[in-house]
């Protein structure tokens, strides 16, 4: 009778092998560690990267390369990943560094570099990189932004610039993201760098005394601080850290179309981030991963990126879509600065800003 | 395990030799499963942060907990955790009792309710209790009363969270206590409290330890909540392990990090093993539907009264907020949003995927990790029931045991990470793989399998199964005939609670799945990650859709039958 218990280990021991065995074959989808699997580009990417799937049928049409597109968490976080696995990638290109990371990515020679087709097309301010390594793909400006309403009702101006923030009148009133830790938090911590220069810690004093408050990332400054949004509507703050394409984001499926968006940009707070792709090094699929660069800059890529991720076409000559045009603002003069200057002292800033702010 | 002392376990099992290799047997699957996908990616991730160049670097352990800020993270981390522990007990054993010796209706529907919790999003979850409340939220509009962020909202929100794992790991187990032995000891002339106190108490305290250690871990590993209501000045090991990884890409001093709370683990479940071995005789088990009575006298339906105002309170109104907002469209309420979830591009394309169909993947990703979860676990918790000789198997067993919940004293974002460089060459290069996300998803639920298994299982009187074993039966018809019946309610509980696990799992999945596969949890933060109204909506609507899926499915899972003529 003792065979039966040795049956039933056996077949557990089986079974464990079998799922083993599983999933070492990788499943019913597996893919990545197939040779001569040439057809297939993988991006590697941040949780907002999201093609619709008409843009990529038009890429496989024209190249016969299907995408299959990894995502990670957020920015930061995608990039890490991509350093960590560097040699071995997890797949071709890799979408989503910007300008405030762009030096941590080319230290660690994450990419091969290739010049992309229409290249030419994209104004030089955008073309960070002169070895080619990475390619511009959109760019997006950190903004402060305004809850309309509450100023109308108190007939108080909103605020316009840097300056008027650490005003008596707008005391209490803005929220922020932490610099360490949040993409935005780290866009307005250079606006306010690019601005001041050497006196930037100077002016956090001051918009610490003014009652800045600073939360962790952009989901609680927006959603559950920012008075302005539809989840924040019990929020106390009216003016927050986020982005010039914010205002058309919350009119989008609005039925009927309003008069204008229910909160605006003060638009002399503003630091725009580029955002790249790069042909990962030691990429299965170079050729492939090259067409999607150039696809990626070309014009039914660039014209689809804003309604699809909230982003600016960096290709000049690309047509907005209306909530765009009506709703959004278009900064003519964002705050910048040289990536060689954020990677040589990002980590100090950072430390001084915490410091500062948060002690 | 037993006291050492003890002999004649192995004579049941046909000598001493056999028990050990019954035992091997049992443990080597289990065993293989964890050094695979958990050990070797930690280890390798680890490895990353304190080798380079040729030589390990132990020096840096001492730099980095020479860091002023470390120890105040440590310190937080523990006492925090410590606190959301006893204030999760304390709540949620009299809600345990009236939900496992109760017979009233809709007891099912609050079981299955009270395990909702568990797998949403804590981003949400944090939202709702701000809601509630933060500044301008419900109760200060009401009674003045705010709590803001802060230690207290965390406690709080821990509590929401865990109230679940005590009420079904100790109410597995009290709802198979034989009455009989207290009211034997009433009959005695103990005195009410008595009574429990010296009989009920004492059967109940190694599935208490049990739950205990989960909540501590839990808590201990809180990530989305101290962040949520904890804001930048708060932060737990995790959060710093995740800022560490994900952001600095600081890999020393999250390798160091990983190694305190490792240390905090084994810490934990030494403590653990002292109190389950110093524990007393058997209690008797007898089956559930036999315990459950409706409650009779004042006393009785005020306590049941008491426990479900308490769960309303804690639970429901908290998940209430979410379903009103997922309601409240821009043209008053409606289904808007739900019916936006269904298309792809409503969202403004935040998918190359329509969000409902995350339902989809949640679903197929939990039942596989369910499946392998149970399987572990089950093998591992009767290797480590099976009576041996004692001595040196019986410090293996202990160490298994401790190894068997490291998991859940992991930071997520390095097993994530470790996968994503351990798991990276043929035959193992799963990090495209579908099976990797419910194999991270297993590696949590495998504990509470375990957990909730050997409670029950060590409570069955050794007796039973050496009589059974004089009738002549073989080792499996002992464990079939014997084992296995109390088992199949915590079996059941502990495949909810796997499922649940899986279902609401967000920090390795994030890193594993892929694009266009999301789960419910993934799918829900890329909703919140954008602006506009719309997407809010649509999140919120997406985490309703969450709870019932959750409880619909732990409803189901109740509703088999396990008296002992039905089959499994």
């Amino acid at each position: 009778m003792v065979t039966k218990f040795r049956r039933a280990l056996g077949v557990a021991v089986l079974g464990t092998l079998t799922l083993s065995a599983l999933t070492a074959c990788g499943g019913p989808e597996s893919s990545g560690g197939g040779k001569g699997d040439t057809k297939k580009v993988t991006v590697v990417a941040h949780g907002s990267f999201v093609p619709s799937d008409e843009v990529l049928k038009e890429f496989t049409e024209k190249t016969g390369h299907t995408v299959e597109v990894l995502g990670g968490d957020d920015a930061g976080s995608a990039l890490n990943q991509a350093i960590l696995t560097k040699g071995n990638p997890q797949g071709d290109v890799f979408f989503g560094v910007d300008n405030t990371l762009l030096s941590r990515a080319l230290d660690a020679d994450l990419f091969t570099p290739y010049e992309a087709e229409g290249l030419e097309k994209i104004p030089a301010e955008y073309r960070l990189d002169e070895e080619h390594r990475v390619t511009p793909v959109d760019y997006g400006d950190v903004c402060v932004n305004y809850d309309r309403s509450y100023f109308d009702e108190r007939g108080l101006e909103p605020p316009r610039t840097l300056d008027d923030l650490v005003r008596p009148e707008y005391k209490n009133l803005l929220v922020t993201e932490n610099a360490a830790t949040s993409s935005p938090g780290l866009g307005f911590l250079l606006a306010t760098v690019a601005e001041y220069g050497e006196d930037w810690e100077e002016y956090w004093e001051r918009l610490r005394d003014n009652g800045v408050e600073v939360v962790d990332g952009w989901e609680q400054a927006y959603n559950d601080r920012f008075s302005g949004s539809a989840g924040g509507r019990g929020g106390d703050r009216p003016l927050v850290v986020s982005y010039a394409s914010s205002p058309p984001a919350e009119v989008l499926g609005a039925d009927p179309a309003p008069e204008q968006a229910p909160t605006g940009v003060a638009t002399g707070t503003c630091f725009r981030q580029v955002e790249f792709a790069g042909l990962l090094d030691g990429a299965r699929n170079p050729e492939g991963g090259k067409a999607l660069l150039d696809f990626m800059i070309g014009e039914a890529f660039q014209e689809h990126l804003p309604l699809q991720m909230f982003v600016h076409p960096v290709r000049e000559g690309t047509e907005l879509p209306e909530v765009f045009t009506r709703y959004g603002e278009t900064i003519e003069d964002p705050h910048t600065l040289a990536p060689e200057r954020i990677a040589a002292d990002r980590e100090t800033w950072i430390k001084a800003w915490t410091s500062t702010v948060l002690r | 395990m037993r006291r050492d002392t003890e002999a004649g376990g192995g004579a049941a099992t046909g000598g001493r030799g056999r028990t050990a290799a019954v035992r091997l047997a049992l443990i080597a699957p289990p065993a293989a499963f964890l050094a695979l996908f958990f050990a070797y990616p930690v280890a390798a991730i680890t490895a990353r942060g304190l080798y380079d160049g040729g030589r390990w670097h132990p020096e840096r352990i001492a730099l980095v907990l020479g860091e002023p800020g470390i120890l105040h993270v440590v310190w937080f981390t523990v006492w925090q955790a410590a606190a959301s522990t006893v204030l999760t007990v304390v709540l949620a054993l009299p809600g345990a009792y009236v939900l496992a010796r109760y017979d009233f209706p809709g007891r099912r529907v609050v079981r299955a309710a009270v395990t909702v919790p568990f797998v949403m999003p804590t981003v949400v979850v944090g939202s709702a209790f701000l809601g509630l409340l933060g500044r301008g939220g419900l109760t200060e509009q009401w009674w003045g009363l705010r709590l803001d962020e802060g230690p207290a909202a965390i406690l709080l929100a821990h509590v929401f969270f865990n109230y679940a794992v005590v009420v079904r790991v100790v109410g597995s187990l009290w709802a198979q206590l034989d009455p009989r032995q207290e009211e034997a000891a009433r009959v005695l002339g103990a005195g009410r409290w008595t009574a429990w106190r010296t009989v009920t108490l004492p059967a109940l305290a190694p599935s208490v330890a049990a739950a205990a250690a989960m909540v501590f871990l839990f808590t201990f590993t809180s990530f989305g909540v101290v962040q949520v209501l904890g804001g930048p000045r708060y932060a737990t090991l995790e959060v710093e392990i995740y800022r560490q990884t994900a952001h600095l890409l600081d890999l020393p001093t999250a390798a160091v990090l990983t190694l305190v709370q490792f240390a905090a683990v084994a810490a934990l479940m030494a403590l653990h093993a002292r109190g389950v071995r110093r524990r007393g005789g058997a209690p008797a088990l007898v089956d559930a539907s036999r315990t459950a009575r409706r409650p009779r006298g004042a006393r009785q339906k005020a306590l049941l009264a008491a426990v479900l105002t308490q769960i309303t309170v804690l639970i429901a109104v908290p998940l209430a907020v979410l379903v009103e907002r997922s309601l409240n469209g821009p043209d008053g309420y409606g289904t808007d949003f739900y019916r936006a979830l269904a298309s792809s591009d409503a969202s403004g394309g935040t998918f190359a995927v329509a969000p409902l169909e995350a339902v989809g993947n949640s679903l197929a990703y939990a039942v596989a990790a369910t499946a392998i979860a149970l399987t572990v676990g089950g093998l591992a918790a009767v290797a480590l029931t099976l009576r041996g000789p004692g001595g040196r198997a019986g410090r293996l067993v202990r160490g298994f045991d401790a190894l068997l919940m490291l998991p859940l004293g992991t930071s997520a974002v390095t097993v994530g990470f470790g996968f994503l460089i351990a798991l990276d060459e043929p035959p193992l290069d799963l990090r495209s793989s579908w099976i990797l996300v419910p194999l991270a998803q297993a590696l949590v639920g495998v504990p509470f399998v375990v957990r909730t298994l050997l409670p029950v299982l060590r409570a069955v009187d050794d007796r039973l199964r050496q009589a059974a074993a004089v009738l002549g039966a073989p080792p499996a018809r002992v464990w079939r005939e014997v084992d296995f019946p109390p088992a199949r309610r915590a079996l059941l509980v502990s495949a909810g609670f796997a499922f649940a696990v899986s279902l609401g799992e967000f920090g390795a999945t994030v890193f594993i799945a892929r694009a266009d596969t999301p789960t419910l949890p993934v799918a829900v933060a890329r909703l919140l990650g954008r602006a506009g109204e719309a997407s809010y909506g649509q999140a919120m609507a997406l985490s309703t859709i969450l709870m019932v899926v959750c409880a619909a499915t732990l409803l189901a899972l109740e509703g088999v039958r396990t008296d002992r003529s039905g089959e499994l």
